[in-house]
């Protein structure tokens, strides 16, 4: 078996994971930092945020202002503790970005110029058109290129973490050019493995976000948290998922119904499209529900209609939407409102870190969309994420890198006989086994409609329940898969066998901590319990992994100084 | 064009099947053995769309063969999404890259119909009832639709494509006026899939020229007000294997699936080597 030493591994090469490995670089040249991704970098799901990166730079903005927005659209359930930390590292992340020369727009004085987003009270949300995510992906990867400390392992999968004594010192991929597990030790693992949107069918997320490092963590005996809050954003394309950014409606843009009307009015009239995702979904559901939605092939929507803003406004900012909503349904949002509905776009719960990013495992850390600060609470605001990457990436790489400047030296050969171990699992699972009748994708999509039955803006016990009963069935189905591909050369069929592993695990936990929060919160939305309780509910909830499914338990919420009030707007 | 550029040419071997008729693997039912795909008539509103894949596999046989493949799909799902119907229900062999499945993460650029295209933004309909994919040209295939991307990465790599700039950083963000914003903006929407480089007639012949997407990442930073780094750009592209290779046939152009003006990006920057420099 072949192995690799460094002193740092991270697993992902979005935003966060490129972030956490410029910031180990950074803190000294000698660290050697591996970057495992299964995708190239520049392949990650970052590259389709759109709207913009969130930092309190604009006029009359300040941090306690982007603070409580964030507290008060988390539904209170953030950590108040990590939203301070959060928001006051956001300008100066975006001012490096710029120093790195990512290509933010610019306002007539030449700064970087913001623009209005859900839920925030003020223009605080930078932007580079309707990329953002793409370039600040770019510029991040453009800018790794840089430090020779860090070695990129392009297109390896993750399939384990190598814990050995307590401790989390490397992990066991499979390099998809041969199939074969590779060892790569370090004294300190950073998972950066984006979401899990691909446990539903109807999501917005790319192909790859299969909540891969979640399941890792999970099986390691690190609980997930909050799992139960999965974030609607409210305009997506039917059919595809494909995203409409906020900043459509940020830069004023209408939802309408069919009878022409901006049904916001009566969902939340102060805020109206500028309203936080969790209302907006429920609103647009609501509508759908008493009939004044459009009926279409891909079932009911409703119109984002942005033609008032004039072709110039779409071309400078929205450049993006026109091109999407042109090619992919062919029609020009200039002159005619777009089809939307809700669709499944982020998930709030992960990984439990610490502020920097440390699990409860020794040796192993988490960031970005992957973890739970927890920052984002019961719903997240629109432009909060991509910061989140920079943010809490950069403090966990720095933190890795000075835990693993400590550490002495890992002692390989116990490490890489769990690598091995790994390796004779994978031939006799998958590679070799004689045996099985399942497809993958018969399971996967009968995953994926059981949680949008399950899980979806409402919920309920029975639905939950449900749920719950369909994923342990196929989870006990998934014991008898069986692969067309033996081949070793990019066998994508094995890489989508684990990656079905994994998201069996995470909507597990999903819709477990759902049947157990009776209340409804931000994006948890019960209709059999109503309201929000915080006295029994003001708590984050902590999947641990058990055979008989998923154990929750609970957790404190840090309160710092904005006790929980009725979230109005 | 030389002949075995035809998305035709490559040898059919007999066992080349297309089956139709019969019960629909829709719902995935447990496999039998010897189990062939099989499909039933489209649903209404559907297209049937026969979808000719060039197929590799190292482990299997030295040469490249075509695979025939029928799918029900709606009129305004993606090629790709065909794709994955081969793939999850057909034959689970087939091997392709995608990730973000509308035209920005530059995973699954294949030649498709003869033209290189990304198969996340061409419709069903307007490739139906018969399509043609093979992987792009001028790298080398690993399997299936998946080339060796490592060499066009190179060519990326060498043209330093990150801002240099050592006047050292301003506590602030540096000023930039949308109009030198604008300067570069055209060729910052590069997204890496290679549909340009490998469809220059150039870069199939010389493996040593860079190719149309590195020059176009240098162009980003070489007028981008914030940078310094022109000068030894432009010296590496002022050599041999640089941008005076280019013979202007704008294929690059029309392969872009962002709409970058890539030839004239060229030009930009042959004029800067003869004209601007030093």
């Amino acid at each position: 078996m072949q192995t690799f030493v460094h002193d740092i591994v991270i697993v992902g090469g979005g935003g966060a994971g490129l972030r956490a490995a410029i910031a180990a670089a950074e803190v000294s040249n000698a660290l050697s930092v591996a970057l495992v991704s299964k995708v190239y970098p520049m392949r990650s799901h970052t590259v389709s945020a759109e709207g913009g990166s969130a930092a309190a730079m604009g006029e009359g903005d300040s941090l306690d202002l982007h603070a409580f927005d964030t507290i008060r659209g988390s539904d209170y359930l953030a950590d108040q503790e990590a939203v301070e930390v959060f928001v006051a590292e956001c300008p100066g992340e975006i001012v490096r970005l710029e120093h790195w020369g990512c290509p933010w727009s610019r306002g007539p004085d030449g700064r970087i110029a913001v623009r209005a987003f859900g839920g925030m009270s003020v223009n605080r949300t930078v932007f580079a058109a309707d990329k953002t995510g793409f370039h600040l992906l770019h510029t991040l990867f453009q800018t790794s290129l840089k430090y020779e400390g860090i070695v990129r392992y392009d297109e390896f999968f993750v399939t384990k973490l190598l814990v050995e004594d307590g401790r989390c010192a490397g992990v066991a991929a499979i390099d998809l050019r041969d199939s074969e597990v590779r060892c790569i030790t370090a004294k300190a693992v950073i998972l950066c493995t984006g979401g899990a949107g691909r446990i539903f069918s109807f999501t917005t997320n790319g192909a790859i976000k299969t909540g891969d490092g979640m399941a890792l963590a999970y099986r390691a005996g690190v609980p997930l948290k909050d799992m139960e809050f999965v974030q609607y954003h409210p305009t997506g394309l039917p059919g595809t998922g494909i995203l409409m950014t906020e900043a459509s409606r940020g830069e004023g843009g209408y939802l309408t119904n069919r009878e022409g009307k901006r049904f916001l009015e009566e969902y939340i009239p102060s805020k109206m499209e500028l309203g936080p995702r969790d209302i907006l979904s429920r609103a647009i559901i609501q509508e759908i529900e008493k009939g004044r939605a459009f009926d279409g092939p891909y079932g009911q929507y409703v119109h984002l209609d942005v033609s008032h803003l004039g072709e110039k406004l779409i071309d400078e900012k929205l450049p993006f939407v026109r091109e999407l909503a042109r090619n992919f349904v062919g029609i020009d949002p200039v002159h005619e409102p777009i089809p939307v509905r809700p669709v499944v776009h982020y998930m709030m719960g992960g990984i439990d870190t610490d502020l920097v990013g440390r699990t409860r495992l020794p040796g192993l850390y988490a960031a970005g969309e992957a973890a739970c600060v927890s920052m984002n609470g019961a719903n997240r605001l629109g432009s909060n994420s991509l910061s989140e990457c920079l943010v809490f990436g950069a403090r966990s790489g720095r933190q890795a890198a000075e835990d693993a400047l400590e550490a002495g030296q890992t002692d390989v050969r116990p490490v890489e006989k769990v690598a091995q171990a790994e390796q004779a699992r994978l031939v006799a699972t998958y590679l070799e086994k004689e045996t099985g009748r399942e497809r993958i994708s018969a399971i996967r999509r009968e995953l994926q409609a059981a949680m949008e039955r399950g899980a979806g803006v409402f919920r309920t016990e029975e639905s939950l329940k449900e749920a719950v009963e369909e994923v342990r069935g196929l989870r006990e189905r998934y014991r008898d898969v069986a692969l067309d591909d033996r081949d070793r050369a990019f066998n994508t069929e094995l890489v989508a066998a684990l990656e079905l592993d994994n998201m069996l695990d995470v909507a597990e936990t999903v819709v477990r901590a759902g049947l157990e929060r009776r209340e409804s919160r931000g994006s948890h939305t019960r209709r059999d319990h109503p309201d929000r309780d915080d006295e029994r509910f003001l708590k984050h909830s902590l999947a641990f992994t058990a055979p008989e499914g998923p154990r929750i338990e609970y957790g404190d919420v840090s309160i710092t100084r904005w006790p929980p009030a009725e979230r109005k707007y | 064009m030389p002949d075995d550029t035809s998305p035709w040419a490559a040898p059919e071997p007999e066992d080349t099947e297309l089956l139709e008729g019969g019960p629909l693997w829709e719902e995935g039912p447990p496999r039998e053995p010897g189990a062939k795909p099989r499909i039933g008539p489209p649903a209404e509103g559907q297209v049937r769309l026969t979808v000719r894949i060039r197929r590799y596999n190292p482990e299997l046989r030295e040469e490249s063969w075509w695979e025939e493949h029928a799918v029900n799909m709606e009129p305004t799902d993606r090629l790709l999404d065909a794709l994955h119907q081969v793939k999850w229900y057909h034959d689970g062999t087939l091997a392709l890259r995608r990730s973000c499945a509308h035209g920005v993460c530059g995973s699954d650029a294949m030649m498709i119909n003869g033209r290189n295209r990304l198969a996340c933004k061409v419709l069903i309909k307007d490739v139906a009832p018969k399509c043609t994919v093979e992987p792009i040209r001028g790298l080398p295939v690993l399997k299936d639709l998946i080339v060796d991307m490592e060499p066009f990465f190179e060519g990326y790599h060498a043209m330093l494509p990150y801002l240099i700039n050592d006047e050292g950083e301003p506590r602030r963000e540096r000023l930039q006026s949308p109009e030198e914003r604008h300067r570069y903006d055209d060729t910052t929407k590069c997204i890496l899939c290679a549909a340009c480089t490998t469809s220059c007639p150039i870069f199939w012949g010389d493996e040593e020229y860079v190719g149309p997407a590195a020059i176009v990442n240098a162009h980003r930073f070489i007028y981008d007000s914030r940078d310094r780094g022109a000068d030894e750009r432009l010296r590496i592209l002022s050599e041999r294997t640089g941008v005076f290779r280019c013979r202007t046939t704008f294929n690059c152009t029309e392969a872009c699936p962002r709409g970058i003006e890539v030839t004239k990006a060229i030009q930009e920057v042959k004029r800067s080597i003869l004209f601007d420099r030093f």
